[in-house]
C-alpha cells in the first residue's frame, strides 16, 4: 500500500479488524454516513452495515458507558470521540469504570475496547478542538495508551488495540492525518513498543503523535550543523518503553521531551523522571521539557507560538549541550 | 416534492398502533403536525391562535418593522461571513441560515435584564441583545474565544461543548430565584433566563440533568432548543424517538412546539414562556421546529448525507419571505421600507468585511494574561520566558 494517509490507513485497520473479527463493532458520532468528520470511518458502515457501524446519539457518557455494556456481553467497541475536547463528559466512565473493572472483578471481567481520539493541534481550529489530554489518561491505572505517529503505525496499532484484551486510550494526531506513508506487509512492533526512528549520538529526543514529524525535522536542521539528534517515537503512553528510552538516553547522555501538552504534570515530567532516575550517571545535562505553555489552549491566531516547532526544539537542544 | 405532498405522504402513513408510530419509518422531509403553534404560514397567511394572538398586541408596527430588519440583517451578516471564511479570513463559520426567525423571535422576546446561554450558532440572538457581529467573527477567525462582555450584554459566551451551557442557565436561574428577582410583579426587576441548544444537545446528559434541576427548583429558566432536523450528519431520529417538546412532560413542566420559522409564533410563545418564569411559575420547553438551510458549518459537507429535495421543501417555508409578504399584504411596511433595509443591509456587509480584514491578530502574550486572577507563578515565569524567546528572534531579522 504506497502513499497511504493516517487516516486511511487506520481506516484499512478498522476494516482489517472487522473482518477478522465479528464482534468488532464501531460507536460513535457521524461515524456512519458521513464516515466521521475526519473520514476515519468513510464506507465501513455501508461495508459492515449499521449493526457493526452505529451513529450514536449526542451523547459521549452514552457511548462509553454502552460501550462498556458492549464489551461485557462479549463485544468488541472501537468508540471514535469526535474531538479531543469532548471526552470529558466520558471521563467518569473511562476513570472508574473503565479502567477499573478489570481489577475489580479480580480479574473476572475484561474490557477490551478501544477509545479513539483526533488529538491535538495545528489546524486552525475553535476551542475544545485541540487538546492534548493525554496526560489524563495515562495518570490513570488500568488504561493502556498509544498514539500511532505514521501510517505504519496507525494501520498495525489500531488492530493490536483492537486484539488486546485491555481497553486501549488511540490517539491520532489530527493535524498528520493526511500526512502520507508506506505500509509495511507485517506489524514490526509491539503494541508497547517504541521506535528509535533516527538514531543519533548527541541528543535523544523523546516525542510521540504529532511531534515526531517536528522533532525529526529538527534532527535533520540539527545535522547541517553537525548535532546528531536520536528519535524516539514513544508509540505507547502508558506502558512506556523504558528500556529503549534508557538505553538511548545512557549512550547520548542528553534528552529533551517534546510534547503538544503542556508541561506542568504532563507525560514529559514521567519521562525526565524515569530518565534521573536510570541513567543518572550517564547525564551530561538535565532532562528538558517543550511542550504547550501552562495556560488554556489560545485562538487558533496564537497556536503556532503556544506550539513547539522546531525551533522551540532546537533551542532546548541548544541549552542541553550548553551544558 | 411540495408542502402539500409531504402531508399527503404523512396521511398514508397514519399510525396504527403506539408501537407502529414509534417503529414507523421516518418521513422524509419533516413536519411539525398539528402541535405546532404557527401564526403565520409559509404563504404569509395569519393564523388566528386563541392563546397567542393577545401576545401579540403589545407588537407596534415599529416593532415588527423592526423583526423583519434583524432577519435581513442577521441574514446579511451570516452570508458575508460564510464568504469571509470561502476567502480564508474566518478559520470556520456556523451558518443560522433558515433559523433566523427562530433566534430574532426569541431575542425580542427577552428583556434587558434576561440573560442568555448561546450555543455557536445563536448569531441572530448575539445581534438582538446587542453585540457587535464582529465580535463573533474574532472567535471564527482565531483572534479571541468570543470578545464580548458577556455581562455587559446578558448574553454568555459561545459554548461550543454541546448541552453544558444548559446547567450553566439553570444555575444562573437558581441564582435569580435566590436574587429575589422572580414573582415580584416589578417589570423591570423580575429576570429570566434562557438557554439555547440544538436537537442533537438534547441527547447529553448535561440537558437531561439540567431539565431535572430546572424543574425540582422551578427555576426562571427557558429551554429554548432549535430543532433544525440535523446534528451534522444524524438526522432527529438518531437522537429521539418521541418529538422533542414532549420531553418535558416528563420532567413535570411544559413544552410546546412552535414554528421555527415562523417570526411571529417564536415571538408569541417565547414571550409567554420567559413572563411565564418571571412570574415564578417555572421553566418551559420550546422545541422551535425549524431547518438549517446550509451545512454544519463551513467544514462540512451535507451532500454525503442529506438529499437536496428535502432542502427544496424548506426553501418554501424561509422566515424571511413569509414575513416579508405578510407585511405588505397588511400594509405595515412598503417597498421603499424594504428598499431601505436592503441598504441598510449592504452598509453592514461592507462593515463586516472591513472590520474583519482589518481585526489585529492577538499579541502572543495576551494567551498568558487571564488564566488566573491572582498571580500564578509559574505563568508569569512562562510568560516572561516567552518574551525573551520571541525577542531572541527579532534581532536575527
Ligand atoms: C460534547 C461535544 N461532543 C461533540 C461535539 C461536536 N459537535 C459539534 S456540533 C455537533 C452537532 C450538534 O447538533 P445540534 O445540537 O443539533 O446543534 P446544531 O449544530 O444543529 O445547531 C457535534 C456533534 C461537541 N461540540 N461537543
Ligand atoms: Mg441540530
Amino acid at each position: 500500500m504506497p502513499g497511504t494517509t493516517i487516516a486511511k490507513a487506520v481506516n484499512n485497520g478498522l476494516r482489517a479488524a472487522m473482518d477478522k473479527d465479528a464482534r468488532v463493532l464501531l460507536m460513535g458520532e457521524d461515524i456512519g454516513k458521513l464516515g466521521g468528520v475526519f473520514r476515519v470511518t468513510e464506507g465501513l458502515q455501508k461495508d459492515f452495515g449499521e449493526e457493526r457501524v452505529i451513529d450514536t446519539p449526542l451523547a459521549e457518557a452514552g457511548i462509553v458507558g454502552t460501550a462498556i455494556g458492549m464489551a461485557l456481553r462479549g463485544y468488541r467497541p472501537v468508540v471514535e470521540i469526535q474531538f479531543d475536547g469532548f471526552v470529558y463528559p466520558a471521563f467518569d466512565h473511562i476513570i472508574s469504570q473503565v479502567a477499573k473493572m478489570r481489577a475489580r472483578s479480580l480479574g473476572k471481567i475484561t474490557l477490551p475496547m478501544v477509545i479513539r481520539i483526533p488529538v491535538g493541534g495545528g489546524i486552525g481550529a475553535v476551542e475544545h478542538h485541540s487538546e492534548s489530554n493525554e496526560a489524563y489518561f495515562t495518570h490513570t491505572a488500568g488504561l493502556r495508551v498509544v498514539c500511532c505517529a505514521n501510517p505504519g503505525d496507525a494501520y498495525w496499532m489500531i488492530q493490536q488495540a483492537i486484539e488486546t484484551d485491555d481497553p486501549v486510550i488511540f490517539y491520532e494526531p489530527k493535524r498528520r492525518y493526511w500526512d502520507k506513508g508506506e505500509i509495511p506487509e507485517t506489524a514490526e512492533l509491539g503494541l508497547g513498543d517504541a521506535r528509535v526512528c533516527r538514531p543519533g549520538t548527541d541528543v535523544t529526543l523523546l516525542a510521540y503523535g504529532p511531534m515526531v514529524k517536528t522533532c525529526l525535522q529538527a534532527a535533520e536542521a540539527a545535522d547541517a550543523e553537525g548535532k546528531s539528534l536520536e528519535v524516539i517515537d514513544l508509540r505507547s503512553l502508558s506502558p512506556v518503553d523504558v528500556p529503549t528510552i534508557v538505553e538511548s538516553v545512557r549512550r547520548t547522555g542528553r534528552a529533551v521531551v517534546v510534547h503538544e501538552a503542556p508541561t506542568f504534570g504532563g507525560l514529559g515530567g514521567e519521562l525526565a523522571a524515569t530518565i534521573m532516575q536510570e541513567c543518572f550517571y550517564s547525564l551530561e545535562a538535565p532532562v528538558l521539557r517543550v511542550g504547550g505553555y501552562n495556560i488554556p489552549y489560545p485562538p487558533a491566531k496564537l497556536e503556532d507560538e503556544f506550539l513547539p516547532d522546531l525551533d522551540r526544539v532546537l533551542d532546548a537542544v541548544d541549552r542541553s549541550l550548553a551544558h | 416534492m411540495s408542502d402539500t405532498d409531504v402531508a399527503a405522504t404523512e396521511a398514508e402513513r397514519e399510525p396504527r398502533s403506539e408501537l407502529d408510530r414509534l417503529t414507523a419509518p421516518v418521513p422524509a422531509v419533516q413536519d411539525g403536525g398539528p402541535e405546532m403553534v404557527q401564526l403565520l404560514t409559509p404563504e404569509g397567511q395569519r393564523v388566528p391562535n386563541a392563546d397567542y394572538d393577545a401576545v401579540l398586541e403589545s407588537l407596534t408596527d415599529d416593532d415588527l418593522r423592526g423583526f423583519y430588519r434583524d432577519l435581513v440583517l442577521i441574514r446579511r451578516v451570516d452570508a458575508e461571513a460564510t464568504a469571509l471564511q470561502r476567502q480564508g479570513e474566518l478559520g470556520i463559520w456556523a451558518s443560522l441560515l433558515g433559523q433566523e426567525a427562530a433566534q430574532v423571535g426569541s431575542g425580542r422576546a427577552l428583556k434587558p435584564q434576561d440573560y442568555a446561554f448561546p450555543t455557536y450558532r445563536e448569531h441572530g440572538v448575539a445581534w438582538c441583545r446587542g453585540v457587535d457581529p464582529l465580535n463573533l467573527l474574532g472567535l471564527f477567525r482565531g483572534v479571541n474565544h468570543g470578545g464580548w462582555d458577556p455581562n455587559e450584554k446578558n448574553f454568555h459566551l459561545y459554548t461550543i461543548v454541546i448541552g453544558a451551557q444548559t446547567l450553566h442557565a439553570t444555575g444562573y436561574a437558581m441564582g435569580v430565584q435566590r436574587d429575589g428577582a422572580v414573582g415580584t410583579g416589578d417589570d423591570l426587576r423580575d429576570t429570566a433566563v434562557i438557554a439555547y441548544f440544538g436537537d442533537g444537545a438534547t441527547s447529553q446528559g448535561d440537558v437531561s440533568e439540567s431539565l431535572v434541576f430546572a424543574g425540582v427548583t422551578n427555576a426562571p429558566v427557558v429551554f429554548f432548543c432549535q430543532n433544525n432536523q440535523w446534528a451534522i450528519s444524524e438526522p432527529n431520529e438518531r437522537q429521539t424517538r418521541v418529538p422533542l417538546y414532549q420531553r418535558a412532560s416528563g420532567f413535570g413542566f411544559p413544552g410546546i412546539r412552535v414554528d421555527g420559522n415562523d417570526v411571529l409564533a417564536v415571538y408569541a410563545v417565547t414571550r409567554a414562556a420567559l413572563d411565564h418564569a418571571r412570574s415564578g411559575q417555572g421553566p418551559t420547553f420550546v422545541e422551535a421546529f425549524t431547518y438549517r438551510m446550509g451545512a454544519h458549518t463551513t467544514s462540512d459537507d451535507p451532500s454525503k448525507y442529506r438529499v437536496s429535495a428535502e432542502v427544496e421543501v424548506w426553501k418554501h417555508r424561509d422566515p424571511i419571505l413569509r414575513f416579508k409578504a405578510w407585511l405588505a399584504h397588511e400594509g405595515k411596511a412598503d417597498h421603499e421600507f424594504f428598499e431601505a433595509v436592503e441598504r441598510e443591509a449592504d452598509v453592514l456587509a461592507a462593515h463586516i468585511r472591513e472590520g474583519c480584514l482589518s481585526m489585529p491578530d492577538p499579541a502572543g502574550t495576551e494567551m498568558f494574561d487571564h488564566v488566573y486572577v491572582e498571580p500564578h507563578p509559574l505563568v508569569a515565569k512562562e510568560r516572561a520566558e516567552f518574551t525573551a524567546y520571541q525577542a531572541s528572534f527579532e534581532g536575527a531579522h
